[in-house]
Parts: C-alpha cells; structure tokens; sequence
C-alpha cells in the first residue's frame, strides 16, 4: 500500500468509525463481529506504526478538516507526545480486543455488540485527542471520548451501573462545560488562538493572574486527569467489565486527561511561562496530595478493581506533577509516565478479570493461595506491580527516574518525599496480593488442585503486556526519544 | 411575481386557511396545509437569498407608499425569522395528520389546519411588517390562533392552560397595543421606519417612556422572560403535541425578534440601553430565569413540563445575548434562535411520537423505552446533548458565541454563569435518559412499538439539522453575523 503519510492519519481516527457500521453489520456473528474489530486495529496500529516511521524521518504531517467556528478548524498533526499516546492507544486496543473476546464469551456479558461498537468510537476519539493539532480539536475528542465510554461504564445496567455512570457523566461533563470550555473560550479570548504551538500561545504581556486562574481551571476542568477532588469519577467507573476498565480507565480515557494536562502545559502555556505563574505552586501541592491521598485510600480497598482505581488516580498525580514540575526532566518523565503506567496497570486490569472471569473472586481477601491456581495471571501480577512501584527490572524504573530527577532539579523537596512516600505505599498495596497468592501462609487449604486459568485468549493478551512492562526496561530508548523530542521542539519553534 | 414575494408569503397561509373549510377531509387538509407550508418556506428561501445579496427589500402594500400605505419591511432579520418560522412549521406538519388522528377528534381536525394556518400567517406578518400597528394586528392573529389551538388538547387542563395563556396574552397584547398608541400621539406615524427618526426628538419625554417601559413588559409577557413565564409550562404541556412542537420552535423566537426590533430598530440602541436600565435589567432577569427554570425542569415528572421550563431558561439565555448589546452579543441570541428552534422542535416531536404510542408523557411512562423504541428515544437524547451543548451539535455553537460574547464584554461572571447553567441541563436531560434506558418496562404493560414514519422522518432531518448545523455553520452564523451588523448599523 502507498498510502500517504496524510492519509493515514486521518484513517486512524476514520477507520475505527467506519469499523462501528461493520461491527452492527455482523452484531449477529460473534466470530466475524471481532474479526472486523481486530482487523480494525491491526490496520489502526500500522497506521500510527508509519506514523511514527515518518515523524522519526523528520517529515511534518498535518490535515485541516473543516472550519466549525470561524478562525477555529478541526485539524490534526502530527508531534511526540501524541506519537506516544496513539502508540500506546492503538497497539493496547489491539490487545484489548483479544483479551475481551475471551472475557467477554467467558463471562457471558450481553449487549456485546454494543460494547464493540462504542469501544470503536472511543478508540476513534482518543485518536483525535492524540493527534489534534488545537485545543479546539481536542476539546471536541475528549467530550465525544466521554459520551462514548458512558454506555461502556453502564454496560450492566443494573442500579450499582446507573449510579456510577451518573458520577461518572456528572463528574467529567461538568468539569469539562464548567471548567474546561470556559478556559479554552478565555484562552481563546486572551491569546487569540488555540493552535497547540511549542513554547506556548500566550506572550510576555498578558497578566499573569489571568494565566493562573486559566491554569488552574484547566486543571481542575480536565476531570479526567482525576485530580482531587475530581476523582471520583473513576473509582465509579469501575461497575464497568473488566476490558473497559483495563483499556478506557487505565489508558485511553485517563490517560487523554493526563496527556491533555501535559499538552497544556507545553503547547499552551510553555514551560517556561508555566513556572513563572503564582498557581503553579498550589496545584504542584494538589497533585501531590493527590498521590498520596489516593495511595492511602487504595490501601484500604478490599475489593481490587477498586484498589487499582484509588492507584490509577495516584498514579496521575505523578504525571500532573511532572507537567506541572516545568522543567524538562519533569515533562519527559511525565510523558514516559503516560506508557509505563499504562502497560502495567492494563497487565493488572486484564488480571484482575481473568481472576473474576476464571473463579468468581473480586476482593484482595479471597485471594489467598489463588498463584497456586493462576500461576501464570498472578506471575504477571508480580511484573506488573513492579512497574507501578517503579522498581527494576521494569519499565516504570525509568519514569519515576526522571519525575524524582525533575524535583531535584526544581528544588521541590517535598514533592520528592511525596513521591518517596507513595512509592512505599505502592509496594503495600500491591505486592502483598501476589505475595499471598504464591504463599498463602500457614493453615490455608487449596479448594482445588491444579491449574484453572482464565481463557486462552485472556491469558496470551496479559502476558503481552506484561512482557511489554520487562521489554521497557531494557529497551525504553524509542520512548525517551520520542520524550525528548517533545522539548526539542520547544527549542525550535516557529517552523509552521 | 417575485417582487410580490413579501406579501405573498403572509397572503398564502392567510387565504388558504378558510379554504381548509372547503376540502372537508382532514387528510386532504393535510395535504394542503402542508403544500402551504412548504410554499412558505420556499420563498422564505428566496427572500433570504434576495436579501443577503442586496440588503432589504421594500414593499408597498397596494401602491401606498410609507409612512402612509402600510410598507412590508424584509431585511435580514425578517428573512431569517421566517426562514426558521416556515421551516419549522413544514417539517412539524409532517407528522400532524398522524398525531391529531390520537390527540384530536376527527370533527375538529380541520379547525386544528385552520388555526395552525392562521397562527403561520400571523408568526410571518409579525416578522415581515414594517408597520407597528400591523405588528399588533398579527400578533392577535397569531394569538388568538394559539389560544385556541392550545384548546383543542386532549387532556381537559388544556382548557385552563388556554384560558391562562389568554389573560396573560393579552395582558401583553394591549400593553403593546398602548406602547405603540403612545408613540403614535407622540410622534405622528406608525411606520418603523419613520418611527425610528422622529423618536429621537421626543425621546426625553415621560410619555416615550411609558411607552417603552409598556412594550417591554407587554413583550417580555410573550417571549415568557422569567418572571413572566407562568403561563408558558401549561399551555406547552397540555397542547396538542404538534402545537407544542410548533409554539416552542417558533413563538418565542417571533417573540424575541419583536423586542430586538423595537429596541434596535425603533427605540435605537442608545436610548434602550444608555437612557434606561435595560441591559442591567434583563441580564439579571435572563440570568435570574435560567437558574429558576433549570431548576425547576429538574424537578418535573411530566417530560413535556421539563421541556418547558427548559424552554424558558433558553429564552433566558437569549435576553442575556441580547442585554449584552454587542454585535458578538446579537449574533449568539439569533444563533440560538435558530439552534433552539432545531433543539426543541425535535425533542417535542419526539415527545409526540411517545405520546402517540404510549398515550402518556410521564417520566414514569418512559421506563424501558430506550428498548421499545430505539430511534425516537435515540432523537430524545441526541436533542438532550444538543441542549447541554456538547460540541458538535448546534447547543455547543450557540454556547460558545455566548460565552465569548460576555468575556468579550468583559463580563466574566455572566460567562461563568451561562456555563454554570448549563450543567443544569445534563440532570434534567439525564433523568429522561436513565428512565429509558435503565428502568424496566412496567410490568404487565404492553410494549410499545417504534414510532411510525410520519413522525421518525421529521425527528430525524430535525436531529440531522441538529448535528449537521452544528458541525458546518456556515449559513447560520454568516446569516446572524449579517443581521447583527445590519442591526447594528455596521456595514459588512
């Protein structure tokens, strides 16, 4: 195929769309239903594959799609920070989709064409948020990504899915209207543009309380960065099945908040204007009670879906925290952060449905001895804990590297201790599970002998990422390029 | 021919309503009237396209010139109204014959094709006049049309919602009627035009006051401006689903246009807005009215009811647009004009459609409905996010004009308010939506069918308009860009 560079960026975000019209087509046919979704994302990861070739080869890929408000267009181009979103994105859709197929059947959800069909469009969206080349772009993707994944929240639809989905639509709608469009219309207002630009959109002149306050309802409007006390919404999200949480509430959804937090901060306000600003002190302090309050909440969680969710929005914090250090080791590590997190914390979701889908059990107590059942689920636990405490040999060694060495280098000590301290309660929230799994203690009697794992399908989607968590330890070079290059182009602006 | 177009546009539906009377079949009255309809909407197109190529068409009823003869005045404002008047009517009509065949007794369905003509006729007169007194002329014809549609409803609170909506309409009616008999005395004529000359001459006087002070009152009554607004909920729930359908999409707007008119083009901005409190007035009022309305939508349990409040704290957000008094300001209160108009001309035909097949538009009535059908409950919710605004839908682009406009004007806290608002319209849109789709069905109840063509066809190029205006906009913002500077007197 010669396809252009242009071309395949607009099909990343087409092609999942045009994927949800073959997925109701065949809704009758499970077997041809997730073959269109898997071909769907095959051909979607190659895209962003040459995508990525291309923006390595130095070539600018940029499409204008038409104007909705005058001087406001939908346009999309191509940068690292979005290369390393669609990346993720697409190759942890792929996975997904293979991992959901067995879920899915195993677990005998109902409604599941629906549960394709809205999984496109999300998947679609999120491609539009990583590749928007304005806030306004962004803006549009990240409302559609929320009304999509709604009927993925409530896909049981029993009470428990309805009160969650209601927190969940609450939370990130509201933010989004009340917060978030008032500080895109007021950048908008002050700056005169909202083209995402490398070194930010504001001049020198512009008062710097306008900027603060502006910074601050970003923060607090982009819900899904889970900043406190914004983050309920997640844990709510939680009634949903497994591969939703794995996919959209581990990567796609909050980590569209978290990148958008960090595209703001670069392409918006420019870190250097970024640390200059009276409220970024305050915020930096919110993101890190954040961390810590989460991590403490987690603890306390029996049921484990929920304790991966009180995680996952500590987890955040450290992203928030690194965009909001302004300092280049800040935003790399930050931006690392975005797919160390998200391969272990999809490896711990994919874990924790193939737990529930092979022996029914959703809380941490009844866990015990479960190694002795699930040897390969509960190893790749064990990995995947690693990574989120940020030990070697993981990849999450690296992005907390670089967000510890953004502290430094900014004097923040105590965001280093709050980092510090979360680490450790990382370690006691998560290792315990695995570590009573392979050994239950004494007294503790096996129910059954002998290996009862979950699905062949789920079993090989976990393992891959898993693998993925040891494979960024040992060759994270293309990430922390990609990284890098987020701040090189800083160095060079003005090349549109 | 064409240069008769103006008039033509109010004659038709006017001479074609006493011949409903002839044709006795309401199916054939149906036909016709919508054959009328469209042929409105036709030349509304034509007219609008005449005048943004070459600015306001003049025309003389019957060779007398103005300020004597009555002179029908069609500038971009005018042409834009009628457009949304003439279109919202001709797709409403598409699925009138199906809906009354439930609503309304077969010996009184062609009266329902007479009156809704006779309304037509007035909404157009009103916009299209350039003559105050013709302006209050219409506006009972239009009136007196409504009461009685409003009557016809199947449920017997009709009777009292019509009674309700004619006391405080016509409170409204003479209020208007004295403004305009007191700038007669003043000033001589009743021409717009001429009006707008020699008011400034007299504008200091106590009895030019009592004149505006008079309209306004008279026409915030109409447009239902909270605290105004009593009337309004009843008469749109208790209406024939085809009237609610076509009073929320058009005579509000009508409404409105009556007041930007009077104040931009008779009264002149200066004095409405410099001489007298208007703007801090009607933007506490407009505020004031989407807090209390939005509100109490929340707390409806009949969907019509929720609509209709929501209505009012629309209206609410149009003053707001309007009170701001820039150009940025008038474009988003004719933006929402429009946008409005698509939102609620599609959520109360969808709410007809349930009524068809359910008989019964209670929150509780809609349990399960997202199952039984799918279409028209998919409408509901898309018109629902169209209304909270999310952003490709017509909501979404009203709202920023909105919002920019106030920041513009360097009122942050109106920005932050209308944005505050609108949060309001996720609950009340959303309690629907669970219902739907999370409640069970009531057991023992039959379930009900998908709604029939005749109404799916008009829901959805409604819904279609919705998305499609929200996503290329065009015509709407360049039409309400140039009214607003025409208002204004900034030439383009």
């Amino acid at each position: 195929m010669s396809l252009s560079l242009e071309t395949m960026l607009q099909l990343t975000i087409i092609l999942p769309l045009l994927a949800t019209l073959g997925i109701a087509a065949t809704g009758r046919n499970p077997n041809l239903r997730e073959g269109v979704t898997i071909v769907t994302s095959l051909a979607v990861l190659y895209c962003v594959i040459n995508l990525y070739l291309g923006l390595k080869a130095g070539e600018s890929i940029s499409v204008q799609w038409l104007a909705i408000l005058p001087g406001l267009q939908l346009s999309f181009s191509i940068e690292p920070l979005g290369m390393i979103f669609a990346l993720i994105a697409s190759f942890l859709w792929l996975i997904t989709t293979v991992y959901s197929i067995g879920y899915m059947r195993a677990h005998h959800e109902e409604n599941q064409t629906r549960f394709y069909i809205c999984f496109a469009i999300a998947i679609s969206s999120v491609m539009g948020i990583a590749f928007s080349s304005n806030l306004f772009t962004l803006f549009i993707f990240y409302e559609v990504l929320t009304l999509s994944t709604y009927p993925l929240v409530t896909h049981a639809g029993t009470e428990k899915a309805k009160k969650g989905g209601r927190v969940y639509l609450g939370i990130l709608l509201s933010t989004s209207i009340a917060f978030f469009l008032f500080a895109i219309i007021s950048t908008w207002f002050v700056a005169g543009t909202l083209e995402l630009t490398p070194g930010g959109v504001f001049d020198s002149s512009v008062n710097k309380t306008v900027l603060a306050i502006i910074l601050v309802l970003f923060i607090f409007g982009i819900g899904k960065a889970a900043i406190m006390p914004f983050h309920r919404w997640l844990p709510a999200a939680m009634v949903a099945p497994t591969p939703v949480s794995s996919l959209l509430h581990a990567v796609a959804v909050v980590k569209a908040g978290v990148f958008t937090v960090l595209k703001i901060c670069v392409f918006i306000f420019g870190i250097d204007l970024l640390s200059e600003l009276p409220s970024t002190q305050f915020l930096l302090y919110l993101a890190g009670a954040t961390v810590l309050l989460a991590s403490l909440v987690a603890m306390r969680q029996d049921n484990l879906k929920a304790r991966l969710a009180y995680s996952t929005v500590s987890q955040l914090g450290y992203v928030t925290i690194g965009a909001l250090l302004a300092t280049s080791a800040g935003v790399i590590g930050g931006s690392m952060h975005i797919a160390m997190h998200a391969f272990g914390k999809i490896t711990l979701f994919f874990c924790a449905g193939a737990i529930l889908v092979a022996t029914h059990k959703s809380k941490v107590s009844e866990m015990r001895g479960i190694g002795r059942q699930m040897p390969i689920t509960m190893a790749a636990f064990f990995i995947a804990s690693l990574s989120i405490i940020g030990l070697p040999p993981t990849g999450g060694t690296w992005s907390k590297w670089f967000l510890l060495m953004g502290t430094i280098d900014t004097a923040q000590w105590t965001i280093l201790v709050v980092l510090m301290i979360s680490s450790l309660l990382n370690i006691a929230y998560l290792l315990p599970i695995p570590y009573r799994a392979f050994f239950p203690g004494k007294g503790f009697v096996a129910d059954n002998a002998g290996i009862k794992e979950a699905p062949l399908a789920s079993l090989i989607a976990l393992s891959i990422t898993a693998i993925g968590c040891l494979a960024l330890f040992v060759y994270p070079q293309p990430l922390y390029e990609l990284a890098t290059a987020i701040l090189e182009m800083r160095e060079q602006p003005a090349h549109e | 021919m064409l240069t008769h177009l103006p008039a033509l546009q109010v004659l038709i539906p006017l001479m074609a309503a006493p011949l409903c009377l002839f044709l006795r079949r309401p199916h054939l009255v149906w036909m016709f009237t919508l054959i009328v309809s469209g042929l409105a909407f036709l030349i509304s197109v034509a007219l609008l396209q005449q005048v943004m190529v070459s600015g306001p068409i003049i025309y003389e009823m019957g060779g007398w010139s103005g300020p004597w003869g009555i002179e029908y005045r069609i500038d971009r404002l005018s042409a834009f109204l009628s457009l949304i008047i003439t279109a919202m009517s001709t797709v409403v009509l598409i699925a009138a014959q199906t809906s009354i065949d439930k609503e309304i007794p077969k010996n009184r369905q062609i009266y329902f094709y007479i009156l809704f003509l006779f309304a037509l006729t007035g909404l157009l007169g009103i916009v299209s006049t350039g003559d105050v007194f013709n302006v209050f002329v219409f506006l009972e014809i239009s009136s007196l049309s409504t009461y009685a549609l409003i009557a016809l409803g199947k449920d017997r609170r009709a009777l009292w919602a019509a009674y309700q909506y004619l006391i405080m309409g016509t409170i409204g009616a003479t209020f208007i009627l004295i403004s305009i008999g007191l700038m007669y005395q003043m000033t001589g004529t009743l021409n717009m035009a001429d009006l707008a000359v020699l008011l400034p001459e007299v504008a200091q006087t106590r009895t030019i006051f009592a004149a505006f002070a008079f309209f306004v009152v008279g026409v915030c009554l109409k447009l239902a401006l909270f605290p105004l607004h009593l009337w309004l909920p009843n008469a749109y729930a208790y209406a024939p689903s085809i009237v609610t359908a076509f009073l929320a999409a058009t005579a509000t707007k009508v409404a409105v246009y009556l007041l930007i008119r009077f104040t931009y083009s008779i009264f002149g901005i200066s004095f409405s807005f410099t001489t007298l409190p208007l703007q801090t007035l009607f933007v506490v009022l407009g505020l004031v009215g989407v807090f209390v309305a939005s509100t109490a939508a929340v707390y409806q349990k009949n969907v019509k009811h929720v609509f209709a409040y929501s209505s009012v704290a629309q209206v609410g957000y149009m003053i707001v647009g309007f009170s701001i008094g820039t150009t940025a300001g008038l474009m988003a209160t004719l933006l929402h004009l429009f946008n409005h108009a698509l939102m609620k001309g599609a959520l109360f035909l969808a709410l007809g459609a349930v009524m068809y097949r359910i008989g019964s538009v209670q929150l509780s009535s809609f349990n399960g409905l997202g199952r039984q059908m799918p279409f028209t409950m998919a409408a509901i919710v898309a018109g629902g996010l169209s209304l909270i605004g999310v952003p490709l839908t017509v909501g979404f682009v009203s709202k920023w004009y909105l919002v920019m406009a106030s920041i513009e004007n360097g009122w942050w806290p109106v920005a932050v308010l209308i944005l505050l608002g609108s949060l309001f319209a996720i609950v009340y849109v959303w309690r629907i939506i669970e219902a739907a789709y999370f409640k069970d069905p009531v057991a023992g109840k039959e379930p009900a069918k998908e709604a029939p063509l005749a109404f799916l066809i008009p829901i959805w190029l409604l819904v279609g308009a919705n998305i499609y205006f929200g996503i290329d906009t065009r015509l709407s913002i360049q039409v309400a860009q140039a009214a607003a500077h025409s208002l204004l007197g900034i030439s383009p």
